[in-house]
């Protein structure tokens, strides 16, 4: 019975021979069909297999992922693709730092009032406990 | 001999200029060309750019897939990826979307330690919750599965993204009106 290599998933959607140093064959497997299906329709076959010859060994894998990645998110939303999501964030971040200088700002009003009112009141004990001011205990017997 | 002097100073004007696609690559732009109202002659690094990471055929592709009304969105975002991309050959958006990110669960914690002590201040009432002061709990608490893209980023690149670029601020890139 004669041995068969599987061809990686590049060289069976290509439908040519997987050769044993095939550029594409350790980040798209043959288990993994849609992956290369994917980046290729969006990138191309030769201009993945650039990228990934242009990018030293140990980063390679981490290539093919967000190449992956950035393709499937442009096949789902072909008019912005991973720029819509960067833009999304951007949105959520400018949305959270306004209420945080509100938040902040409310603090600050708030320890500045405490403070005033701590410094009206008159030091019988000495003992200006914050939490007095905050349940609104006499310090005055 | 001066027909000829004359011919050699003297070049019929063109009835229309070609795209910054066709200049690039060597080919007659058409009345119907694709990339002639997104790609104009005189951004020619636009395109360059997108060619050299997509492939003019590819956007095509896409192109023609998207209503007319939505290929300049496409054809900004398409180059702010692709300028990503050179920009970080190994991460490229995913990079900016791994930043942003981290940003985010960062500022999310501040809010909620910022919360947390403005509930300190608050007026104490019989119950425990801090009515004193009005908070919208809602405002700032994203949930990434709102945007299910997101959770891939964290899961297949959260730990090996540290050598990420700057976000590209979104103005570089021209008009970018993806405003939800």
């Amino acid at each position: 019975m004669s041995t068969i290599s599987s061809r990686c998933a590049a060289c069976k959607y290509l439908r040519r021979r997987c050769p044993p140093d095939c550029i594409f064959s350790p980040y798209f497997p043959s288990n993994d069909p849609q992956r290369f299906a994917c980046v290729h329709r969006i990138y191309g076959a030769s201009n993945v297999g650039k990228m990934i010859q242009q990018t030293p060994t140990q980063m390679r894998a981490q290539v093919a992922d967000s190449l992956y990645f950035e393709s499937r998110c442009r096949i789902q939303d072909p008019v912005y693709g991973c720029a819509g999501i960067i833009s999304w964030l951007h949105l959520q971040i400018h949305n959270v730092e306004s209420e945080l200088a509100k938040v902040k700002a409310q603090i600050a009003f708030l320890n500045s009032d405490a403070n005033r009112e701590l410094s009206f009141r008159p030091q019988i004990e000495g003992d200006s406990s914050f939490n007095n001011l905050r349940t609104g205990e006499s310090s005055v017997g | 001999m001066r027909a000829k002097l004359a011919m050699k100073g003297h070049h019929e004007p063109r009835a229309s200029s070609s795209c910054a696609a066709c200049k690039l690559l060597k080919r007659k732009c058409t009345s119907s060309c694709i990339f002639a109202p997104y790609f104009r002659s005189d951004e020619p690094k636009k395109f360059a750019k997108v060619h050299k990471v997509f492939g003019a055929s590819n956007v095509s592709k896409i192109l023609v897939e998207v209503p007319e009304e939505q290929r300049e969105d496409t054809v900004n975002s398409l180059a702010y990826e692709a300028e990503a991309r050179l920009r970080d050959p190994v991460y490229g958006c995913i990079g900016a979307i791994a930043l942003l990110q981290r940003k985010m669960v960062e500022l999310q914690h501040d809010l909620a330690v910022a919360r947390a002590r403005l509930a300190w201040y608050a007026v104490p009432v019989a119950s425990s919750s801090a009515q004193g002061v009005v908070m919208d709990e809602n405002v700032g608490m994203v949930s990434f599965d709102d945007m299910p893209c997101c959770s891939m980023v964290n899961e297949s690149f959260g730990q090996s993204s540290s050598e990420l670029t700057q976000v590209p601020p979104m103005n570089d890139f021209g008009q970018f009106p993806y405003v939800f």
